[in-house]
């Protein structure tokens, strides 16, 4: 049996009320959106706070003397310190808003990067990271002189670790770089202890958090992490802002990423001195109503909690995947422990291509992805092209699940026999 | 409730319609799989979104398509296309290739100003046109051929 108040301390019905686009049809039959790790959908409060914003707000930022330009600047200052509360950050000048994980990262490899890694020097990374994780470093290493270290995985899709995340370490390691959870298979990663690891040789940690922060709480002092990187939009908010988190003296050491307006303290034809962090690194207008929509986001995801959230994708995930195992032949990605189990569960059908499975549900209404997830590394290491992944969040239920594994079920009579 | 339920059943035709047995076939059992030792031509087609790759490899004797072999992975309409233009074109005049290429991607497109005795079993093909994301499975081999064609400069 299962029904939607099975998740305990979240209010199911009254969630899924918030979100307008789930009320919504495709091809006829009601939307089960299950590519959450890609994007999440917005509820009412988000969307809202976007209009409103523009309805009554609209100003440019930090300069204007005007109440409009004051209100403006308060409320995008605001939802620095709502990002900053949210993953414990010491303070909100620790928050740099770029326009998603990708650029905070390459943030991270073209500003501080070039100014300190060297030939000869060590990058360590893993074989499970998205593209976005895995490509500035493979371009920084290549235009240093720099060598790449790939933390392999195991066929659990658990990092390989058995010789201790040292034997990937020297002391000419600058930075590791990883994520806290995998996009694809699924896999929570032991950050904390890692960041400890790599602490002692005196290299840098930097987490790809964009999997993690949306879903369970996470705290960067309590991680330890120098660097942390996410995006808005798969967090309920919307597209186009990403987060930076640097510890302070970091970023302050390091010189700019891009110039221009707003980032700059004083110009003269000869020299310019740059502007505090975080303002040093957001040259240009930014995303101010996105900004202040994804402030709403985190208002929501707080008032559920985070500790609720994780609670409830972890019995979803569970649930999923107890009903995806009885289905005969199927191949299921990912670690079995459900305590380092994300949101999301990649699987094959066996003589199925993952478009074919993708297309066939598609038209009972379920929204999954198919294709190599941005992990092409790991899929090369699994030895496939690529994978079905499903991927959850707080407003999707069980019955939800019910639909998607009867979807499958049409999978399996049209390329049987 | 009795809309839904017509919805669905439109929804299975047209999956009908896309996994009809012939490509299923096809997807199964792929005809011209393989590589040639000494080919005139030969392409390799890849779609970055999804990953399908398709390789052909022709033989071209007096103007006419003596051998082919294709190979590569992807989806299953990715493949039987393969399949099935392989099929079509093995002992073709390079022209009448050339035509048959024009007319499966004026079907693709959406075209029913084809001809369709010219197309033949490749006709089971336009149930693709219902699905537009997987149209360029179903072009990805034929594009590959016409590459082939083009850079050979075939008369």
């Amino acid at each position: 049996m299962t029904t939607i108040e099975r998740t305990g301390a979240l209010d199911m019905a009254r969630i899924r009320k918030d979100f307008p686009i789930l009320e919504r049809k495709v091809y006829g039959q009601p939307l089960v959106y299950f590519d959450n790790a890609a994007t999440s959908q917005k509820p009412r409060q988000v969307i809202d706070a976007l209009t409103r914003y523009y309805e009554t707000s609209n100003a440019n930022i930090h300069r204007a003397v005007h109440r409009l330009g004051e209100e403006a600047t308060a409320e995008y200052e605001s939802a620095r310190a709502k990002v900053a509360r949210f993953i414990n950050a010491p303070s909100p000048e620790c928050i740099v808003f770029t326009r998603n994980t990708s650029e905070s990262i390459n943030l991270i490899a073209y500003a501080w990067g070039r100014a300190n890694v060297a030939e000869g020097d060590e990058i360590v990374i893993t074989q499970m990271e998205h593209h976005s994780n895995f490509v500035p470093w493979q371009q920084l290493a290549k235009e240093k002189g720099a060598k790449l270290v790939v933390i392999g995985v195991k066929d659990d899709q658990t990092l390989d670790l058995d010789a201790g995340l040292s034997s990937y370490l020297s002391e000419r390691t600058k930075i590791v770089a990883l994520a806290h959870a995998n996009n694809t298979v699924g896999t929570i990663n032991p950050v904390k202890e890692l960041a400890a690891e790599a602490h002692k040789v005196g290299a840098l940690v930097l987490i790809d958090a964009a999997q993690s922060v949306p879903h369970m709480p996470v705290d960067v002092q309590d991680i330890d992490c120098d660097f942390l990187a996410f995006s808005a939009h798969k967090m309920l908010g919307p597209t186009g802002v990403g987060v930076l988190y640097g510890r302070r003296e970091l970023l302050e050491e390091m010189p700019p990423f891009l110039t221009g307006g707003e980032m700059i303290s004083r110009v003269s034809v000869d020299e310019t001195t740059w502007n505090e962090v975080p303002a040093k690194f957001e040259a240009g207008t930014p995303n101010i109503a996105d900004v202040i929509a994804f402030g709403a986001a985190i208002d929501y995801l707080s008032d559920l909690g985070m500790q609720n959230v994780r609670k409830h994708e972890k019995e979803i995930t569970e649930y999923a995947l107890r009903r995806l195992r009885q289905i005969e032949r199927l191949t299921i990605y990912g670690p079995d422990d459900i305590d380092i189990h994300g949101g999301a569960i990649s699987f094959n059908y066996p003589g199925v291509h993952p478009h074919d499975v993708g297309t066939i549900v598609d038209r009972r209404g379920v929204a999954i992805r198919s294709g190599h997830g941005c992990n092409q590394p790991l899929m090369r290491s699994l030895g496939i092209a690529g994978v079905a992944r499903a991927s959850f969040y707080v407003y999707n239920t069980a019955e939800e699940v019910d639909v998607f594994i009867d979807a499958l079920g049409d999978v399996g009579e049209r390329f049987s026999g | 409730m009795s809309d839904e339920r017509e919805d669905y059943a439109r929804q299975e035709n047209e999956l009908d319609d896309l996994y009809q047995d012939i490509i299923l076939d096809h997807y199964r059992h792929p005809r011209h799989k393989g590589e040639l030792s000494a080919p005139t031509a030969c392409e390799e087609g890849y779609n970055p979104l999804c990953g399908d790759e398709i390789l052909v490899d022709i033989e071209v004797t007096d103007g006419v398509v003596s051998d082919i072999a294709q190979r590569g992975s992807g989806c299953s309409i990715s493949q039987s296309s393969a399949s099935m233009m392989s099929e079509a074109i093995v002992g073709e005049k390079i022209a009448d290739v050339k035509g048959l290429i024009e007319s499966f991607t004026a079907m693709m497109r959406g075209s029913d100003d084809v001809d369709w005795d010219e197309l033949g079993d490749l006709e089971a093909m336009a149930g693709v046109r219902k699905f537009p994301v997987r149209v360029k499975c179903a072009t990805l081999a034929w594009h590959t051929l016409s590459q082939a064609i083009e850079k050979a400069k075939f008369a």
